[in-house]
This record gives C-alpha cells, structure tokens and sequence, in this order.
C-alpha cells in the first residue's frame, strides 16, 4: 500500500506546531497502525530527519497509552479498539490519513502525538480509591457477597483504561465518561458505599479542576471508547453527585 | 588475588541498652573479602554461631593473643571457642578461593532462611526480625522503581506504614504498566470451590511447576499470603467474577488439578493493577508517595557498599536527577524484549536490573524464560510485537494440527479450511501425549509440544509456525448445557450452537475480539491460530528471604527478581506474586534492615557517589547521542532478537550458545560504532531512551547465553537438545539443582557463578510426568 | 420555610456551580419549558377543530391571575436561564476544547442534532423574538398598557390573522423543524443528565421520538391549517 500521511508535529508545548505531509510506501496490510509509523519512523532516521513521536507500550489495546486521532476519529475508523489494534486493512491503498494528538485543554501536547493526560491521575487521586488499609487483614473475600449484574456492570466500568479518547472526541473535551466509569465502579460496589459521598464530589470538582469541557449528552465518548463504556456511567455519577449534595 | 577479614560479634536484635547482662545472644561469624576484580568488599558469609551472655562476650577478643571471643566467665567457654573455630575453618579461605576457580561459589550465597517447620517460618520470621518504630518510618525515605503490581502494591504499602516513598516509572502513568496486560487470573489458595486445594498445594504445584528450581521457603511464604491478596483486592473494590449467588468464581489453569484462578474476564491483571494504582493514589493524595512519571531510572549509586539513590532522566525534558533515599526497591519487570518479539511491552527493558547489577547486584538463572504457548503467530517482519492469548484459553480450548501432511498443504494453499478437516484426521498431540493434563499441561510442556510438531512440517500458517486452538467441542458441549437449562431442545444443532457461543462470548469475548482485529477471523467461526512466544523471564534479580539482592539496602521485588517460579512458572502465578512481594512481604522484610539505618538522617544527594555516578550516566547517552553511527536502534533490536530466538529459545544446544555467546559480543562492538541516534538529550527523544535500553539487552542477552551454556541439563523453560529423552522429554539432573547466581566483572561471559543450592524438605523431588 | 430553603439553598449551591450540577440545571429548566410546550400546543391545536374551546382556553390562561403573575414570570425566568446558561455552557466548553484538529469527523460517532444544539438552539430563540412580537407584546398592550375591554372571542381570530403571511408560516416552519431536532437530542439528554437509569432507555427514547417529532410537526400543522383555510 501506499499513503500519504498528514502528520501533527510539534516540537514542544511552547512551540507552534503545523501538519506536515510524508509519503510512504511498501505498507502491508497485515501491520498495525502504530508499525505503520515505525516503518515511517525507521525511514526518518535513515534520512537524518526527527522520527515521529507518538505514545505506546503494550500495543495489545489495554494500558492506553497510545492516543492518536487519525482521520477525524479517536484510535480511528474501527470501533472498540485502541489505535495499537488497528490494521492498516481497514485503509486503502492511496488513501491520505491525518494523525493528529488527542486534543483538550486539560492534555498539552509534549511532543508531536504525545500529550500529557497526567490530569487523569490527578483525579483519580482525588478519590478514586477506597480507603482501606493494605494490610491484608480484612475480612474474608467471600464474606460480602455481591450481586452479579453490580458485579458485571462494576467490571465494565471498571475495564476504562484512561487512554483519554472520550475526551479527545468530544466537542466539549468533557471527561465526563472517564470520571463517570469510575465513580460508578465504586458506587455500584458495597465495599465503595461508605465514602460515596465524599469521593463523587471531590472527583466532579477536580475534573472542573483540570479544565475538561460540560457533558451534553452527545454520546460521542461511548462510540468511540475502546472498551466500550457506556453513557449509563454518566448518569449515575449524576445521581451520586445529586444525592451526595442532598446528603450533605 | 584478595584479602580478608573475619570478625566475631554479638546478634543484637534491640538497641543494646534494652540487654541485661545476663541476656543470651547469638554470636554471629562474618567473612569480609577483597575482590581484587571489582575492588569491593562485601560480606560473603554471614552464620550464626553460638549463643554466649551479655556478660561473658569478649569485646577485646581481636586484640588478645588466643582470639577467644567469648570470655572464660562462660563455664562452657573452652567448648564454645573450639565449636567457633571449627566454624571457622570450614569456610577456609583458602578453600573459598580454590573454590572461585571451579565456579562454586555456593557457600558464599546467604538466602537468611528462617528457622522452623517450614509451615512457621514466614510466621516466626515477621516475630523475629527487625522492626522501625512509627515515628522512625517518618524519617526513612524508600525509593521505588516501577510501579507494575508489584511496586505499585509495595509503593502504598510502605507509605501507609509511614515511610516515605519516591515512585519511578518511564510510562506517563502507573497504570500504563505492563502487568496491566495479564489476562487470565491471579492464583490463590482459598479453596472456594471445595476440591481439595490448600496451601501446601499451591506450594506443590508452583514447585513441581517450577521444576523444582525455585526456593522451597519463598514459595511457601507466597502460597501462605496468596489468600491474603484476594481478601485485600476484594475490600479494594476490584471486581472479580462471581456466580449467581455473589461469591468468588474460579476457573483452572494449566498444571494443576484443581479451580484455584480468580479472574475478572480476561483483564485481570488490569483490575489488580488499579486496584493497587488506587492504592497508591490514596497515599499521592495524603502526600506519602511522590510520584515521578515518564522518568527512567539510569543508574544505582552505593554510598559505603550500601544502594543509597538512583540516577534518572526525566523523559519529557532530558533531565538527568539524582535522587537519595535510605533503601532503593527495583521493581522492573522481566527481560523478555531481549528476544525483540515478545509479549512484552514495548518499553519493558531490563536497564534497572543491569545496572544494579553492574553494581554488584548477582543476576540469577537469566536463561529461565517462559516461552507461552498461546499468542498470535507471527504475521511478517514488519513485526513490533506479539500478542497473548489467555492461556484460560486452553480450558475450552483444544489444540491440534492435522494428521496428515496433505491437509496440512491443502491448508496453506488455501483449498481447504480447518473446519473441513474431520475429526480422525486431527492430531490433539497435547491430549495424545499427556492424557492426564491433556490441553491443561504446563506452558512450557505445551510451547515444546507445539515447537515440536511444526518442526515436524505440520505448522498451518504459511510461515508454517503456527497450531490449532479449536473451540467446537465446547461451544457444542456448553450448548446442550444450557439448552438443557432453558429447557430446549438440546439435539436441535442450531439452537445448542447459538447457546453455546453466547457462553464461550461471555467468558472470553474480549480475547475473541482482539484475535478477530489482529488476524481478521472470525475465531468463533474457524478455530484459532496460535504459536508460542517469549512471555515472562522467571530469571532475575538474586534475592535472599528478605527479598535483598546481594547490595545491601536494595531490593528487587515481582517479575525482576528471581525467587518464586523456578525454572517455569505456573499460569496465574505471576500477579499472584508480585502483589505478594509488594503487598505483604517486601513492606516487612525492608525494616530488618532500615532498622540500623536510623541514626544516618537524610541520605545527601551531592555525594562524590552521586555526582560519579551522575557524570557517568550523562556519558553514555552522549556517546550514544554523538556517534551518529549509520544504523538505527531498532536494527541491533532484531538481529539481537533473531539471535536470541534462534539460538537461546524453545530448544539449546552447546554450538548455538557459543556462536550465541560471540555473536551477541560482536553485535555489541557494533552497536557502540555504528549506532545513530537522532535528536538530542534535553528533549522527548524516545530513540535515546530505546537506545539505553538495547545496550543493556546486548550484555545481559551474553550473559543469558553463558547461562544456559553452564546449565548442561533440561528443566523447565530451559530445554537442552543434548538432554532430552528418547520421547523427547527434559532431562533434569541432581547436580544441577541449584541456582545460578552470577557476579559481574566486565564482560558478561566471564561473570563468575555463585550457586544457591536449592534443598527440598518438605516435598519430594521426582521426575514431572504430566502423563 | 425560609429558612430551610436558604440552609438547602447553601447546599445546594456547591453541587450547582460543578459541571453536572449546570448540566442538571439546564436540564431542569429544559423539562420545564417541555412541559409547558406540550400545554402551548395542547391548546393551540384545539383552535383547529373549535374556535369556542380556544377562546375559552386562552381566555382562561390570559386573565387567571395565577398563570399571569406566577407561572408567566417563571416561564420567562426559565425560557431566558436556558439560553444564557446554554450561551454560557457554550463559551465554556469552547475554551476547554481548544479545538483545532485538522479534521473531525463528528457523524462518525454522535447525531448532527447532539452536536448542534447551539444553532438549532439561536434559530429557536430568533424564532421566539418572531412569536413575542406577534403574540406575547400585542397581548401585553391590550391587557396591561392600552388595558383595552375584556373580550372572551378576541383569540383565534387573532391567531388566524397572523398565519395569513406565508413567509411568516414558512419561517415558522423551519423553526418547527429546527425545535425538532433541538428536541430529538434535548429530550433524553435532559433525562440523562438528570440520572435516567437505562432500564428506561427505550421508554425513554420513543418517547422522545413521540415528543419531539409530534409536537413541532403539530404546531407546523396548525399554521399551515390557519394559512390554507383562511
């Protein structure tokens, strides 16, 4: 295959970045999209140019590191993938890509296609934990049983894996669904009850924190997250939050 | 060659003046030695020897002329120098060098076992050792690298003990670490489902698993705390699977008999690994952790033979740091991208372990790699890196090739599909072979298996590298379940199909998902194509009981150290011991020694160590910056890849490893000349950061093939050509049981072997048959 | 009672200034004016088959003094804290969005109407300006400025003037359209931003449908009914 690739490059935060266009040739369909770019990047350095930046680890869709936005969509064309799990067979041979960064205000980029998402651990650490302490000495694991579907509709909340796409793809860079995924985890287990109130709040208010956009509903978050995390978690952080208020 | 130093002194386990004269103490016997090699002392036996009161101790023993510490107030003085000196003599010095020329260092290597039944010793161990004082803690700083499970769990552990905490990782977040990629589940001894499991079991199993390679007091200490985890994670709110009545479901995995595998789908190792991330950011938040994110740590400074602080560079500005603490903690992950193509994640690199060990830290067994049956086979060379497919898989799952080689041609050509094959004419070699474990045998008995028949011509891909992972059986088996459950009709074909794959969805529907995207096949529709690839690196760190590398005050926990799996570990082991290292068993085990650690105050971070250590860190990535060589990174990658794969993989032989052992060298000589690195150090530069990291996979690969060139037997992950049975099974050997301890002196080839002799008391070691 | 509601007031007040505490505000406000949408119509369309009903209806609601001077002023209260908190919502999210990717393919994942909400939103709200005009301020002269006589069959006859200018039903129209999908997404946005738990999902979303197709297309009806038959 061969492509024209549009690239996002920009040096640091300070600096202005700019699109800039490459050719590249010889791309298998079998490769994935971020070998793609090793392939481009290989032939940067050949040529004594600086090889594209672009966040990755795993390359099997689960730490989140990779974040691109490329032809208009977060991790791309496919659905329920992250941009390390697509295949160069979902584009055509000729095709122009544009690989841009995610992009929010809460995400500077730090180099290229490399933001910093470190506003996401920032809200975690507001209270997205239970207070429990490590010593292992807690009662015994079966001694709360938990129903089922709380308990399947916890993991799918819990299966976020913070890459930012939700952001990255809504028109208000609202994080909305990320915080929701896991305020609902908790919410829906009995071992996060005790301090619901507490955690909702602090987590809403740094989110607003950050600078991340107002949800409108646009369900924009939910098609394009990888792991396919429903707008259902919005609404219950909406109703802890509302409860927590009346509450308090 | 060297000197020596021997001393005599009491075992003071509280500060003295808690001792009353007539208290009894152990006496305990050090050796210093001189290496003339490294020029370092180091302390290479420590052993208890008598026990003698307060008050017949002899402080001036050295300066008197019959050298008798303990005092003739002693009735039993006479009798107790004479057992001392015979201590002594048996650790001869001279013999102790006659013994460095024969490579058996093993007298010399301390694990500190505890005493006791081996069912108390963890037990007597927590009530014996050392401990900090809360308003101490407060003033002891710990540095920890990696913050995967195991040093995640570490990390807020030791903060909410109270220390302070400094917390390394070169991913833009601890969530990103790799042991956020385990799939299948983490392995404990709850004996929830009632069939029999226990801790001896899980201790069982994870030994003969390990083919017994691995240390019998570790091992049990972690099947102890292993029910520990899952009491911890449940109240951290991590949502493992349940049954309809709200408890703890488990699923089997290979090599053991019983259900003892909590999951939670296929992403357990995710949910563990942010449970211990919301762990942490509990102690973020409280301040107890400083948090560095996107730093890597360049190097370890020892300040008096003690590991002091680290070098890092901060990969979003190039910033080189020198940060001080009172104990530093390696928790690093495995190796296994010295193979290039691995499961591993891209940036998993073992350039903290290196370093520590070219610091004096013994890297033990580093040939123990785990080869994993079940990943994605290879699709070409544009190849970055291989996925993994749950080994849960292989429950359901039933692997095969076809019989005959001309469906197997017909199958590369394209004229006939796996579906088409009939049930006679498939080979289930694993159910063949072993008909007791059948799919379910160990991974490393699984990858051979598979090696084996592709090598014999039947692999089904084109590359000819690969085998079948079918799941019609079950998809038909679970579907009469549940039509049966519903009460349908359990004949009716469509019906049981349809119910069946809606099962096989809810258990492994990710796993699915993510074949289907990366091969672009419907694995409910056609069965599987599955090859083994380098997966985990049992190999690692040498650590003592405590969980202390040969450095004093540094310690490796999880994947980087060697301790638990032996010579192959067990599916679900892996998060099972990482969280065990860093929940409950590092936390404890690093007060025995921050507890003389005390009175220093504040480690300074300008010490000439430092700013050594910093200075050479900064030279290495300006050479590596500066030499604008003509051949990218990426390239001594593969070929050190392909070198390591088709030489120290599934199967060794002495002529590869030679050739393997030079070749590596070579590559290196070539790497520093002909290396190009773009950019410069004071920015994002990730060729740098992979550059630093590939020059330490080129020694340590040596080193791992000098490994596997020592170790003239088969066990485990390591599979010698040369011993093997006439069935093509491992061959291991007595006088091979023991690990491979080894001390770095320049070249990795010539690093000098400590063996560990590994004693088995409690378990009986007998050939593994999985037949 | 004042005093409980300036202690739940102060309560209130942090959840109020969080993002979802805006978003729960302008949800209310849009379920207010929903409902008070599907009264407007529920009496504007008996002017089609009964011009006495009409008159009655309208009669009723132009002199109780309850819907004059209590329900009008929060109706206009509300109609104006839905725009200038939309306006407000708006700007703000501009300025966390720093939007500059080369190129966005929005219809990939999220309706035009979700995206949209602003124009279809202003063009609403010109149309509101268009029906205050012709409606609301003429009303307000007869009754409060010129406080002309009492006339209980004033009312349709005063509303089949109005349609009789087919730019005017034209532009109606297309406001109807634009409120439909304002609607189409308004709707069960305002019930997801509210907590509408998913066991209700597909009540809630036809609905919707039901709502915010219906309605508009009715009021569409009524003009262009009044314009052919009068």
């Amino acid at each position: 295959m061969k492509l024209t690739l549009k690239i996002w490059r920009q040096k640091n935060f300070e600096t202005k970045g700019r699109i800039v266009n490459y050719q590249i040739d010889n791309i298998s369909p079998d490769m994935s999209f971020l070998e793609m770019l090793d392939v481009l990047n290989a032939d940067l350095i050949s040529k004594d140019e600086d090889p594209v930046s672009f966040d990755h680890d795993c390359r099997e869709g689960i730490c989140g590191s990779c974040s691109l936005f490329i032809n208009g969509q977060a991790h791309g064309p496919d659905r329920r993938i992250t941009t390390c799990q697509l295949h160069m067979r979902k584009f055509r041979d000729g095709d122009t890509i544009y690989v841009e960064p995610f992009r929010a205000k809460a995400f500077p980029v730090i180099k290229d296609l490399v933001v910093d998402r470190s506003a996401f651990d920032r809200i975690q650490q507001s209270g997205g934990y239970i207070s429990i302490n490590t010593s292992g000495n807690t009662q015994d694991a079966n001694s709360i049983p938990i129903n089922k579907d709380n308990a399947d509709d916890a993991f799918d909340a819990a299966t976020c894996i913070g890459c930012g796409a939700c952001v990255a793809t809504c028109k208000n860079s609202s994080a909305m669904l990320f915080v929701g995924a896991k305020v609902s985890q908790y919410s829906l287990l009995p071992q996060g009850q005790t301090e619901a109130s507490r955690r909702v709040i602090n987590m809403v208010n740094q989110m607003d924190l950050e600078g991340f956009g107002n949800c409108s509903n646009t369900g924009a978050c939910e098609v394009e997250c990888p792991k396919g995390i429903s707008l259902d978690n919005i609404a219950r952080m909406n109703r802890e939050l509302m409860k927590a208020s009346i509450k308090k | 060659m060297s000197k020596k130093k021997l001393t005599y002194s009491l075992n003071y386990r509280r500060p003295k003046s808690e001792y009353k004269a007539s208290d009894e103490l152990m006496i305990c016997i050090r050796y210093y030695h001189k290496c003339s090699k490294t020029n370092k002392t180091k302390i290479i036996k420590k052993s208890t020897g008598v026990k003698c009161r307060l008050s017949d101790w002899n402080t001036d023993w050295h300066k008197s002329s019959n050298r008798s510490p303990v005092k003739d107030s002693d009735p039993n003085h006479k009798k107790k120098n004479k057992l001392l000196k015979e201590k002594v003599k048996t650790f001869d010095i001279n013999e102790l060098f006659n013994n460095v020329k024969n490579d058996s260092y093993s007298a010399y290597l301390n694990p500190n076992l505890p005493n006791g039944d081996l069912d108390k010793k963890w037990t007597n161990h927590k009530n014996t050792i050392n401990l900090v004082s809360p308003a101490n803690k407060r003033n002891i700083d710990i540095i920890v690298v990696g913050t995967g499970l195991a040093g995640g769990s570490a990390c807020a552990t030791l903060a909410e003990l109270g220390y302070n905490v400094k917390a390394f990782c070169f991913q833009d977040s601890p969530r990103r670490a790799h042991s956020i990629a385990a799939q299948g589940g983490i392995n404990a001894a709850k004996n929830y489902q009632g069939d029999g499991d226990s801790i001896y079991r899980l201790f069982y199993d994870t030994v003969k698993g390990g083919d017994y390679r691995s240390r019998e007091e570790n091992v049990y200490r972690l099947a102890e705390v292993s029910a520990n985890i899952i009491d911890q994670c449940v109240a951290q709110g991590v949502p493992f699977a349940r049954d309809y009545g709200g408890l703890l479901d488990n699923r089997s995995f290979g090599g053991v008999l019983v259900s003892r595998t909590f999951y939670a789908k296929g992403q357990t190792g995710q949910q563990l690994l942010l449970g211990a991330y919301s762990a942490m950011n509990r102690q973020i938040a409280r301040g107890k952790i400083k948090m560095y994110n996107r730093h890597e740590m360049l190097d370890v400074v020892l300040v008096d033979g003690k590991a002091r602080g680290i070098i890092t560079r901060n990969l979003v500005n190039g910033g080189i740091e020198r940060h001080s603490a009172h104990a530093v903690v390696l928790a690093t992950g495995g190796y296994g991208n010295v193979f290039y193509l691995s499961t591993n994640a891209m940036g998993s690199n073992v350039t903290a372990a290196w370093k520590a060990h070219k610091r004096g830290a013994y890297f033990a067994n580093p040939c123990f790699t785990q080869i994993h049956p079940t990943c994605i086979p290879v699709s070409g060379d544009h190849q970055s890196k291989l996925t993994l497919m749950s080994e849960s898989l292989r429950n359901d799952g039933r692997i095969w090739v076809p019989k005959n080689i001309h469906d197997v041609e017909g199958i590369r050509d394209g004229n006939l599909k796996p579906t088409e094959i009939k049930e006679d004419d498939r080979d289930y070699f694993l159910e063949r072979r072993y008909p007791a474990f059948g799919n379910l045998v160990p991974r490393d008995v699984a990858s051979r298996a598979a090696k084996e028949r592709c090598d014999a011509g039947f692999g089904v891909n084109k590359t000819g590298e690969a085998v079948y992972l079918d799941f019609s059986s079950s998809i038909i088996r679970y579907g009469k379940e549940q039509a049966l459950v519903n009460g349908e009709d359990e004949n009716n074909e469509q019906i049981v199909e349809k119910l069946g794959k809606e099962i096989i969805k809810k258990k492994y529907g990710n796993l699915f998902q993510m074949y289907e995207k990366i091969v672009d096949q419907n694995p409910y529709e056609t069965p599987m194509m599955i090859y083994p690839a380098v997966h985990y690196t049992m190999g690692g760190i040498w650590v003592d009981y405590n969980l202390m590398t040969t450095i004093p005050g540094l310690y490796a926990i999880g994947e980087a150290n060697f301790s638990d799996h032996g010579a192959n570990r067990l599916g679900a082991s892996a998060l099972m011991q990482g969280l065990a290292d860093g929940y409950f068993v590092l936390p404890y085990t690093i007060g025995d020694y921050l507890s003389d650690q005390i009175s220093t105050g504040p480690i300074a971070n300008d010490s000439k160590e430092f700013i050594i250590a910093e200075k050479e860190a900064i030279e290495k990535l300006d050479k590596l910056i500066n030499n604008k060589g003509s051949k990218s990174v990426d390239y001594f990658h593969k070929k050190l890849g392909k070198i390591m794969w088709n030489k120290c993989g599934m199967a060794r032989n002495k002529k590869d490893l030679e050739l393997a052992i030079s070749e590596i060298s070579k590559l290196r000589k070539e790497f520093w000349k002909e290396v190009k690195v773009p950019g410069d150090q004071n920015q994002f530069n990730e060729e740098l950061a992979k550059a630093g990291r590939v020059a330490d996979f080129l020694e340590l690969g040596e080193l791992f093939a000098k490994d596997a060139l020592e170790r003239e037997e088969s066990c485990g992950g390591h599979f010698r050509e040369e011993y093997q049975t006439k069935e093509g099974e491992a061959t291991r050997k007595k006088e091979f049981q023991f690990v491979s301890a080894w001390e770095y002196v320049g070249e990795p080839r010539n690093a000098i072997l400590h063996k560990e002799k590994l004693e088995y008391k409690n378990i009986e070691v007998k050939e593994r048959s999985y037949k | 009672m004042l005093l409980i509601f300036v202690l739940q007031f102060k309560m209130m007040k942090n959840f109020l200034l969080t993002s979802i505490g805006k978003k729960v505000a302008m949800a209310l406000s849009a379920i207010f004016l929903m409902i008070f949408l599907l009264q407007h119509f529920i009496i504007n369309i008996t002017s089609v088959f009964s011009e006495d009903i009409f008159n009655m209806l309208s009669h009723f609601m132009g002199t109780n003094f309850l819907v004059q001077f209590i329900l009008q002023p929060i109706l206009i209260f509300g109609v104006i804290f839905h725009f200038v908190m939309g306006f407000y919502l708006e700007i703000q999210n501009r300025r966390s969005t720093k939007y500059e990717y080369q190129k966005v393919r929005g219809g990939a994942n999220s309706t035009w109407m979700s995206r949209n909400m602003i124009w279809s939103g202003l063009v609403i709200l010109s149309f509101l300006f268009l029906h205050f005009r012709d409606f609301w301020i003429p009303e307000m002269n007869y009754k409060y400025i010129e406080f002309l006589p009492d006339d209980p069959n004033r009312y349709h006859h005063e509303l089949v003037e109005k349609f009789q200018d087919p730019y005017k039903v034209v532009f109606y129209c297309i406001s109807f359209v634009l409120l439909s999908l304002h609607l189409l997404h308004g709707f069960s946005s305002s019930l997801k931003s509210m907590g509408a738990n998913k066991s209700y999902a597909s009540s809630v979303k036809s609905l919707g449908y039901a709502y915010s197709i219906g309605i508009p297309l009715g009021f569409c009806f009524i003009a262009i009914f009044h314009y052919l038959t009068h």
